[in-house]
C-alpha cells in the first residue's frame, strides 16, 4: 500500500515504462515467437506481373514435395467462397487471384508445410500460366479513355475511376477567388510511401475443428474490430474468434487492414485442423500491404495584397491500387483531408478528389497520420510558405497574421470541423524565439553573399486526431468508440483492460497513469491488459492518435465511477455520512478532521469483506466513451537546413518542434513520440517512396531500394512545449503519436525550397533526394 | 550437419540443414526468442547477436558457420540475475518504444562501449548505423548508449561490465 508520504506517481510524471522490463530482456512476446502443438507454417506464391491473366495453375509438383501439407489457390478459396474480401472502403478485394492478377506482389497461391524452408521450396514448383496484360501505372494513364480496365471483375465498372467526392462550399470559394489580388498554386505528387514497422505483418491461425473455437494470433492494432470482420468475411460466429494481438515491432497504420494471408491461413487452419502460422518477409510487406499517401495534388490559395487569406482550393487524384482498400471513416472518401485549412482563418475552401485503380498493392493506411491530415497538412504549409514569397512578406508573418486566434476558439472551420482550442501564435513565437528565427534571416542573407545556401523553413500545423464522435465516425458501420474495463482486486493492486492496442506507444504505462492519478493507486501496482478479444472490452483499436483522446477519456471515466463507489465505502468505514468524506491521492478523509483517514486500498479490502448492507459488492466497472468531439493538438516546427549547391545534398543544421498536444500524462513517452515523428517526417521528405518502372514493377521492395534513416542521417531535434489542454476531453489530453509526422515533411520542405526559392526554385516533389534537387537547380539556373 | 556453439556460455549442439541461418537456428533450434528479424537483405539489424564479441547480423550467416565459436545473445546480457548497464540505461533513457530492434541494438552498443566506454554522440551514431529503429528517432538509444557507457566506466558497476 502506499505510504503517506510517497507521491503518486499520475499524469505529469516521467514513469519508466512497466513493459521495458520484458524487452530489454529479450522476452517479449511477438507474433513469429510463438510455437504452438502441431503448427504448420504458410508460404505465399506472389505475381511477378502488375496485370496478368491467369490461364491457369499447376500445383502438382508442389504438392507432392514431402513436407507439403497443401496448396491453396484461389480456386479452392472460391468453393468457400472466400477468394474474395470486403475491403475497409466498401470494395472488395482479392484473396487469392483467380481471374488476373492486377498488382506485382499479388497473393495467387499459398503452400502450407511443415516447416518453412519446404514450403518456400514448394512456391517454386507452383507453375503458373500468365498472359501479360497492358499494366496501369499512374491515376493519370488509369482515368485516360481506352485504358486497360482493371476491375473486369466489377460488373458495373467499366472504366478505372473509383469515386468522386467534394466537400465545401464551392460558390463561396469561386467569390473568393474572383475577389483575390492573388493566388498561389501548388501542384504536388505526396508520393506514395509504406509505414513498415521493422517487425512485419503476420499471424497464426489456430481453429479447432471440434470446438469450433478460432484463436488468431495476429499482429493487429485494431483486434477487435478485425474480430468483427472475421465473423462478417467467414461466417464464423463471433464468439468462438479471438484474436490475440500480442507485442508488436510496430504498426504505423500498416498493421489496420485485413490481409489476404490471414484470412488463407485461417481458411487452411480450418480445413487441416492444425495451427497454421504465416509471417511476412520484408519484401512483401513493402509490396503488398498497406501504402500510405500517393495523391497527385493540385492547390490554390486566395489571398490580398496584403496578406489576408480568402479562400482555399485543392483538387486531388488519389492512387489507390488494385482494390480501394483505404482504412478510413466511411463517411469520408479522402479521410480527413478537408482539415486542409489548417491553422488558418480561411473564410472559403472547397476541396474535390477523384480516385482512381491503378496496377499498384492496395491498402491506403495512414502511415503515423489520422486520416490524411498530413496530405493536408502539407499542402496548406506548402502554399502558404509560397504565398509569402510571392507577397514579399516574411513567411513566419503572413502565418502570425492569418493564425485563427485564441478567443476564437471554438472554432469552426469553413469544411465543418469545429477545433477544440488553440493558441497558435503562443507556439509559433516559441519556435521562432528559439531557433533565432529574425537573426537568421539576417545571417541567411549574409550567407548568400558568400555563395552558401541556407534555408529556413516552417511549420504550422493542426492536427485532427481521436476519431470519433459516433455520428460522423465509424468503419464499416463500426462506431469509432472505445472501452476500458477496471478492476480493483480486495488487496488494493489493479488490472485495466483496454480495446486500444500498443505498437510501442507506451499504454501499459500511461494509462496505468492515468488511474493512478484518478485514483491513488501507484502505476506498478496496475497491470494494464489490452490486444486479447476474449479478455478486453470493445473498441476500435490504435492508430490515428485515437488511443488517448478515446481509451484515455474512457479509463479516466471508469475510474471515477470507482472512485464514487469507494467514497461510499470510505464513509462506511469512517463511519461518516458520504458528504463528509473528501477525496485527495488515494485517500478518503473525514472533512475537517484530516487525520480520520483511509486510503483507497482500505476501501477496495472492504468492498470484498465489510461492505454496507445493500452495497452490491466488489470494485470495478466497465465505460464505452464516445467522444463530443475531435481533439486537435497543433504546433510549429521550425527546420534549417544547408544546401549544396553543387551536388544537391542538404543537411539539417537544426529542427526546433513546439508541440502542443494538450495535456501530458507521461512527458517522457510524449516526448519519444515526437523525436519518432520527427524522424518518419524526415525520411517522408528526404527519402521513402516506393516506386514502379513503366512495366508496374515495384522497385521500393526492399531496405536497400526503400531508404529509411538510420542514426547517422537522423536530425537531432530540440522540443519545446506549451499546454492548452483539450476543453472536452476528460483529462485535457488531445493526442500525440502523431504530430510530428504530419507536420514536419512540410517544414524540411519548405526549409529547402526557401533556400533555393531565390534561384527560382518553385517545388520538388518529395522525397527530395539529392538528385532532384541538384536537377531543379540545374533547371531553374537554365543549364 | 552437426553444429556446436556456445551460446550464451552455454555449449549447444544441433543438426541442422546445412543451409539453415544462424538467425534461425538462434530462434527456432534453440529457442532464443530475444534476437529478431526486420529484413531479407541485411539492412535492418534486428537479428543483430555478437560472434567472438563481434557484432554480426545473424541473418547473412549460416548456423553451421558459427561451428565452434561463442555467440551471445540479448538473453545473454543479464549477468548474475543483474541487468547489464546497457539494459537499464535503456530503459532509464526511454531508448525503446516498440522494443523489437532494442535486442540488436544493445549488442552493437555493448562492443562498441568495450572498445570505447565514453564514446561522442557521432562515434555512437555511426556504431548504430547498421541497425534501423523505426520508432524512437535514435535520440534517446544514443544517450542510453552513452549513460552506459559512463555507468560502466564507474567503479562500482565495473563488475556487471566485465560479463
Ligand atoms: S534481419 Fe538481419 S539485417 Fe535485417
Ligand atoms: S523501438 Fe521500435 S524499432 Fe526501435
Amino acid at each position: 500500500m502506499a505510504t503517506q508520504a510517497e507521491e503518486i506517481r499520475g499524469i505529469g510524471h516521467r514513469v519508466r515504462r512497466k513493459e521495458d522490463d520484458r524487452f530489454i530482456r529479450g522476452k517479449g512476446s511477438y507474433l513469429d515467437d510463438f510455437k504452438l502443438p502441431g503448427m504448420l507454417h504458410m508460404a505465399i506464391l506472389r505475381s511477378p506481373y502488375a496485370h496478368a491473366a491467369i490461364k491457369g495453375i499447376d500445383t502438382s509438383a508442389a504438392a507432392e514435395l514431402p513436407g507439403v501439407v497443401a496448396v491453396v489457390t484461389g480456386e479452392l478459396m472460391a468453393q468457400h467462397n472466400l477468394a474474395w474480401m470486403p475491403t475497409l472502403s466498401y470494395d472488395t478485394q482479392a484473396v487469392l487471384a483467380t481471374d488476373k492478377v492486377r498488382f506485382q506482389g499479388q497473393e495467387v497461391a499459398a503452400v502450407i508445410a511443415e516447416d518453412p524452408y519446404i514450403a518456400k521450396d514448394a512456391l517454386e514448383l507452383i507453375a503458373v500460366d500468365y498472359e501479360p496484360l497492358d499494366p496501369v501505372v499512374t491515376p493519370q494513364q488509369a482515368l485516360e479513355p481506352g485504358a486497360p480496365v482493371i476491375r473486369t471483375d466489377k460488373q458495373d465498372q467499366k472504366d478505372n475511376h473509383i469515386y468522386h467526392w467534394e466537400t465545401g462550399d464551392k460558390d463561396a470559394t469561386d467569390k473568393a477567388f474572383a475577389e483575390a489580388d492573388v493566388v498561389v498554386t501548388l501542384d504536388t505528387h505526396y508520393p506514395r510511401s509504406h509505414p513498415s514497422p521493422l517487425e512485419t505483418c503476420g499471424c497464426i491461425a489456430d481453429v479447432n475443428p471440434a470446438t469450433g473455437q478460432a484463436t488468431i494470433y495476429m499482429t493487429s492494432q485494431a483486434p477487435h474490430a478485425i474480430r468483427t470482420v472475421f465473423a462478417l468475411v467467414a461466417g464464423l460466429p463471433e464468439e468462438n474468434i479471438r484474436i490475440i494481438s500480442p507485442d508488436i515491432g510496430g504498426g504505423f497504420g500498416n498493421k489496420v487492414p485485413v490481409y489476404p494471408g490471414y484470412v488463407v491461413a485461417t481458411a487452411a487452419s480450418l480445413l487441416l485442423g492444425r495451427p497454421v502460422k504465416w509471417v511476412e518477409e520484408r519484401t512483401e510487406n513493402l509490396i503488398s500491404t498497406g501504402f500510405a499517401r500517393d495523391f497527385h495534388m493540385h492547390g490554390e490559395l486566395a489571398l490580398k495584397k496584403d496578406g489576408t487569406m480568402l479562400g482555399l482550393r485543392v483538387n486531388l487524384l488519389a492512387d489507390e491500387g488494385a482494390f480501394h482498400a483505404d482504412a478510413q471513416p466511411s463517411k469520408f472518401k479522402v479521410g480527413l483531408f478537408h482539415v486542409v485549412t489548417g491553422s488558418y482563418d480561411l473564410p472559403a475552401a472547397h476541396i474535390s478528389a477523384d480516385g482512381a485503380y491503378t496496377n499498384k498493392a492496395p491498402g491506403g493506411v495512414a502511415y503515423r497520420c489520422s486520416f490524411r491530415v498530413t496530405e493536408a497538412s502539407y499542402m496548406i504549409e506548402r502554399l502558404v510558405q509560397n504565398a509569402a514569397y510571392e507577397l514579399g512578406i516574411d513567411p513566419a508573418d503572413l502565418r502570425l497574421k492569418n493564425f485563427i486566434r485564441k478567443e476564437q476558439f471554438p472554432y469552426r472551420s469553413a469544411t465543418g470541423f469545429e477545433y477544440d482550442s488553440g493558441d497558435y501564435h503562443t507556439a509559433m513565437n516559441l519556435a521562432l524565439d528559439t531557433i533565432g528565427y529574425r537573426e537568421l534571416r539576417e545571417e541567411q542573407e549574409r550567407l548568400r553573399a558568400e555563395g552558401k545556401l541556407i534555408g529556413i523553413g516552417l511549420a504550422s500545423f493542426t492536427e485532427i486526431v481521436g476519431a470519433g464522435p459516433h455520428k460522423d465516425y465509424d468503419i464499416l458501420g463500426l462506431k469509432m468508440n472505445d472501452g476500458a474495463e477496471l478492476r480493483i482486486h480486495p488487496t488494493g493492486k489493479a488490472i485495466l483492460k483496454i480495446s486500444s492496442k500498443t505498437q510501442g506507444q507506451g499504454h501499459e504505462t500511461t494509462f496505468a497513469q492515468i488511474v493512478a492519478e484518478e485514483l491513488g493507486i501507484q502505476p506498478e501496482d496496475i497491470k494494464v491488459v489490452h490486444g486479447d478479444t476474449d479478455n478486453t472490452p470493445y473498441g476500435l483499436g490504435t492508430y490515428a492518435s485515437r488511443s488517448t483522446p478515446t481509451v484515455g477519456a474512457a479509463t479516466a471515466l471508469v475510474a471515477r465511477k470507482l472512485r464514487d463507489k469507494a467514497m461510499k465505502l470510505a464513509a462506511h468505514l469512517l463511519e461518516v455520512s458520504e458528504e463528509d468524506v473528501e477525496f485527495s491521492r488515494g485517500k478518503f478523509s473525514v472533512k475537517g478532521a484530516p487525520d480520520k483517514v483511509v486510503s483507497i486500498q482500505d476501501c477496495a479490502f472492504a468492498a470484498y469483506t465489510n461492505f454496507p448492507d445493500g452495497m452490491e459488492p466488489g470494485l470495478e466497472g466497465v465505460t464505452y466513451y464516445d467522444p463530443p468531439n475531435l481533439t486537435f493538438p497543433f504546433g510549429t516546427y521550425a527546420v534549417m537546413v544547408e544546401v549544396d549547391p553543387d551536388t544537391g545534398e542538404w543537411k539539417v543544421r537544426r529542427v526546433v518542434a513546439v508541440d502542443d498536444c494538450g495535456v501530458r500524462i507521461n512527458p517522457m513517452i510524449v516526448e519519444g513520440q515526437i523525436q519518432g515523428g520527427l524522424t518518419e517526417g524526415f525520411a517522408i521528405a528526404a527519402m521513402e517512396q516506393i516506386t514502379f518502372d513503366e512495366n508496374g514493377n515495384c522497385i521500393g521492395a526492399n531496405f536497400t531500394d526503400y531508404l529509411i534513416p538510420t542514426a547517422w542521417e537522423t536530425p537531432r531535434f530540440e522540443l519545446l512545449e506549451t499546454v492548452t489542454p483539450s476543453p472536452h476531453h476528460p483529462i485535457g489530453a488531445k493526442g500525440v503519436g502523431e504530430s510530428a509526422t504530419v507536420g514536419s515533411p512540410a517544414a524540411y520542405v519548405n526549409a529547402v525550397i526557401d533556400a533555393l526559392w531565390p534561384l527560382g526554385v518553385r517545388n520538388i516533389d518529395m522525397p527530395l533526394t539529392s538528385a532532384k534537387v541538384w536537377e531543379a537547380i540545374q533547371r531553374a539556373r537554365g543549364a | 550437419m552437426r553444429v556446436t556453439v556456445t551460446i550464451n556460455g552455454v555449449e549447444r549442439t544441433a543438426d541442422v540443414e546445412p543451409r539453415l541461418l544462424l538467425v534461425h537456428l538462434i530462434r527456432e533450434v534453440f529457442e532464443l526468442t530475444g534476437t529478431h528479424i526486420g529484413c531479407d537483405t541485411t539492412s535492418c539489424g534486428a537479428c543483430t547477436v555478437l560472434l567472438d564479441g563481434m557484432p554480426v547480423k545473424s541473418c547473412t550467416l549460416f548456423g553451421v558457420q558459427a561451428d565452434g565459436h561463442e555467440i551471445t545473445t540479448v538473453e545473454g546480457l543479464v549477468q548474475g540475475g543483474q541487468l547489464h548497464p546497457i539494459q537499464a540505461a535503456f530503459k532509464e533513457e526511454h531508448g525503446l518504444q516498440c522494443g523489437y530492434c532494442t535486442p540488436g541494438m544493445m549488442l552493437v552498443a555493448k562492443a562498441l562501449l568495450e572498445r570505447n566506454p565514453t564514446p561522442s554522440d557521432e562515434e555512437v551514431r555511426w556504431a548504430i548505423s547498421g541497425n534501423i529503429c523505426r520508432c524512437t528517432g535514435y535520440v534517446n538509444i544514443v544517450k542510453a548508449i552513452q549513460a552506459a557507457g559512463n555507468a560502466m566506466a564507474a567503479p562500482t558497476a565495473s563488475a556487471a561490465a566485465s560479463a
